[in-house]
């Protein structure tokens, strides 16, 4: 079966939420909307305060470069602009819209729209327009994953539905709910890549939907689904770029340079519905899962709606629990403070009664390998650890630190309960750092 | 909204296995080794392998206090290094001589270097070559029934054949753990299952010094000879439970085999052409120093830079 070298089997906790249909939750009278919810630059805000707001409608405009559109997901009255606590734990710059239940929509909102009649580029330009990035983790601004210098030489289109986060089902749902949506929306993006082929990536913990999408591509030339061995990091960008092609990039390479564009399953579900349907990026399909909640589902909730608001959805949390992830728990982060907006970032909330990692102590480091082991990348987290203690950014670089994709397998397995992804992540920055004044000094 | 979670960073999740669980393997996995050396040496061996688990956790116990640190013996390494220390002495050793190795090991070899995983050299292994140094006849008698015996390696340098199966089984004189290559096995095969070792370095080991007397012993032909060497001398117990040490070998794979390979001509060469017909401890102790230097030209080249 098709995988990687490397990799960690943790409990997957699916169970807890697999069989729970999406339901759509309704918005309440706040909500927020950070100008940053992607990779680059923050939106520019082109609405004043007083001014009113229609479902679907832009808020704040991609800046130059790198950056995405920012979109109201209901109407009515934008009350303010101020720093917010993001789920990321950074305040950021953000519109709050008070919201009027009417759900008056911008023109043409949700009216059907034919592909075949567009060009790629009028295709990417409406994915841009709609403020999709990438929905599986990364947040990278999809239009412009859409513009490879060439688009011809894409060879493959690899929708990731791999999921490999324990607990996290909110793309299970989606390929099992809506199979036909996200082929439609393959279909939207082929035209773009006119000579890639797709392939659907689907662990082999999520055999239903594989048979599911086999059947439905029967005969279909242009677009095949393949099995993937359930393992953490299978969803890794470069991890499932090998286990699917067997090719190699780095972190100084694009996907696209190794004739492969990766897409996650809800970023082409939100293309398919911008293009075809004319629905901006708008709601974000969340897990909520862990022995933490009273019950457990997968929740389509309006962007910007508070991570309280949607909790409170499934019954709330249980009395004294410990820990609240966004996302999963190996690549997450622990929140402390439930008021933090849904983002297009947001895939799953986690909320554990006891806190897993409480308990573990901390002991000397016996070179058992494990970390080097289970590193999907091949790096050495125990001596890149090390260097962490010195702040040794030079050592650090020569064993090549920056290729570290931050998975956490390395902390997973660790005997000793080193923080070593962890550490790993502080020197990522403080080399960016350096190399960035470095540079500064030479001019 | 500000409520009391708990805030880390990812991953929040964590395997349950602590090095804990890996010296409580390990200790099982020895538990053959020791049987057999009770029961065929008497409770004299089984007297030492008390005396030094509870010396070695009671050096580090004490060493902790008495510097100020927190206390490290739950994590049960020392309880090994105890085990393997013991079952590396001669049955018949007069107990002073464990009980003070056990201190070497645990105060000089592990603590002073800054406790567990800080050590270069593997404290049961540096004890048991401080201790045939300073006590060469106790540490060199061997006593088999009752007689004083030759061991079979001293047999087979002086041309005589050797019994396999009673070595096999480990009815021969040595040191208490290392005689039954069959108990040794069984433990051996206890850790490659519970993956604790990897079989790539006793694999290592065992080809190239097999392929070293063929070469250079000029007995490669005597079946009888090669398999004396494999099976005596505790060459097993070496490159199975000694070798195999997490903070004594090298990390990777390649590394592995390369020290593996290292180690089985260096016996080889203790073998072949040494005075003394032993030596396994003092090639892995050697072996040791090595290991710095092979882990720095084994670091593997990474992912999409031109790795596996």
């Amino acid at each position: 079966m098709l995988s990687f070298k490397g990799g960690v089997h943790p409990k997957d906790h699916k169970n807890l939420a697999k069989d729970r249909p999406i339901r759509e939750i309704n918005a309440k009278d706040i909500l927020v909307y950070p100008t940053s919810q992607h990779i680059g630059k923050k939106a520019i805000p082109i609405i004043k305060i007083g001014e009113r707001v229609l479902v679907g409608q832009i808020i704040a405009k991609a800046d130059d470069g790198i950056s995405a559109n920012i979109i109201s997901s209901v109407s009515g009255t934008l009350k303010a602009i101020e720093d917010r606590l993001t789920p990321n734990g950074e305040y950021v710059t953000s519109m709050i819209v008070e919201n009027d239940y009417k759900y008056e929509t911008i023109p043409n909102f949700g009216e059907k729209r034919d592909y075949k009649n567009l060009s790629a580029d009028e295709i990417v330009e409406i994915v841009k327009e709609a403020g999709i990035v990438g929905l599986g983790g990364a947040n990278f601004p999809t239009d412009i994953k859409m513009s490879p210098k060439n688009r011809d030489q894409i060879e493959y289109l690899l929708i990731n539905a791999a999921e490999c986060e324990p607990y996290i089902t909110s793309d299970y749902r989606m390929l099992l709910e809506m199979p036909d949506k996200l082929i439609r929306g393959i279909e939207v993006m082929l035209t773009v890549f006119k000579k890639a082929h797709a392939i659907i990536c689907i662990e082999d913990n999520k055999k239903d939907v594989y048979e599911l999408f086999e059947k439905k591509l029967f005969g279909n030339l242009n677009v095949s689904v393949e099995l993937l061995k359930t393992k953490y990091p299978q969803g890794g960008e470069r991890e499932l770029i090998y286990a699917v092609t067997k090719r190699k990039i780095n972190s100084k390479k694009l996907p696209a340079e190794a004739g492969v564009i990766v897409n996650n399953v809800g970023t082409v579900i939100a293309v398919a519905d911008a293009v075809c349907y004319n629905i901006p990026l708008i709601y974000k399909i969340i897990t909520l899962s862990g022995d933490g909640m009273h019950d457990t589902g997968n929740i389509k909730a309006r962007i910007g709606m508070q991570y309280k608001e949607v909790i409170d959805e499934v019954g709330g949390l249980k009395e004294g629990v410990e820990k609240i992830i966004s996302g999963g728990p190996m690549m997450g982060v622990a929140i402390y403070d439930l008021s933090v907006p849904v983002t297009r970032g947001t895939s799953a909330i986690i909320a554990y009664e006891k806190d897993p990692i409480k308990k573990q102590v901390e002991t000397n480091c016996i070179s058992c390998g494990r970390c080097a082991k289970v590193c999907p990348i091949f790096l050495m987290p125990m001596l890149l650890y090390k260097k962490s203690k010195e702040m040794d950014i030079e050592g650090f670089n020569k064993l090549y630190g920056m290729e570290c994709i931050e998975c956490g397998s390395c902390s997973y397995i660790c005997p000793a309960k080193k923080p070593l992804v962890q550490s790993i992540k502080v020197m990522k920055k403080e080399s960016i750092k350096k190399e960035r004044e470095e540079k500064h000094n030479g001019k | 909204m500000v409520n009391n979670f708990n805030v880390s960073s990812a991953p929040h999740i964590r395997d349950e296995n602590t090095t804990k669980d890996i010296m409580l393997d390990v200790i099982i996995a020895l538990i053959p080794a020791m049987a057999f050396g009770v029961y065929t040496f008497g409770t004299h061996a089984l007297t030492i392998i008390i005396a030094t688990v509870i010396t070695c956790v009671l050096s580090e116990f004490l060493f902790n206090i008495v510097t100020r640190r927190k206390n490290s013996i739950g994590d049960l390494s020392a309880v090994v290094t105890g085990i393997i220390l013991a079952l590396n002495m001669p049955p018949t050793v007069e107990l002073y001589i464990p009980i003070l190795g056990s201190i070497f090991a645990i105060v000089v070899v592990k603590m002073l270097f800054g406790g567990l995983g800080q050590n270069f050299m593997n404290p049961a292994l540096a004890a048991r070559a401080f201790l045939a140094i300073s006590f060469a006849s106790s540490m060199n008698t061997f006593v088999y029934d009752g007689v004083t015996e030759a061991t079979p390696l001293i047999l087979l340098k002086s041309e005589k054949q050797v019994d396999l199966l009673k070595m096999f089984i480990g009815f021969i004189p040595g040191t208490i753990g290392e005689v039954s290559a069959l108990a040794i096995l069984i433990g051996a095969t206890y850790l490659l299952i519970k993956k604790i070792i990897d079989y790539k370095l006793p694999l290592a080991t065992l080809v190239s010094f097999v392929l070293f007397l063929l070469i250079f012993s000029g007995k490669g032909s005597n079946a009888n000879y090669v398999l004396g060497q494999v099976l005596g001398g505790g060459l097993l117990f070496g490159v199975f439970f000694m070798a195999t040490d997490y903070v004594t070998s090298p990390v990777t794979d390649f590394g592995k085999v390369l020290y593996g390979i290292f180690l089985g001509i260096l016996i080889g060469i203790f073998r072949v052409f040494g005075k003394s017909s032993e030596g396994v401890s003092f090639c892995i102790l050697i072996g040791n120093l090595f290991v710095p230097f092979i882990e720095r030209i084994t670091i593997p080249r990474p992912f999409g830079k031109g790795g596996r």
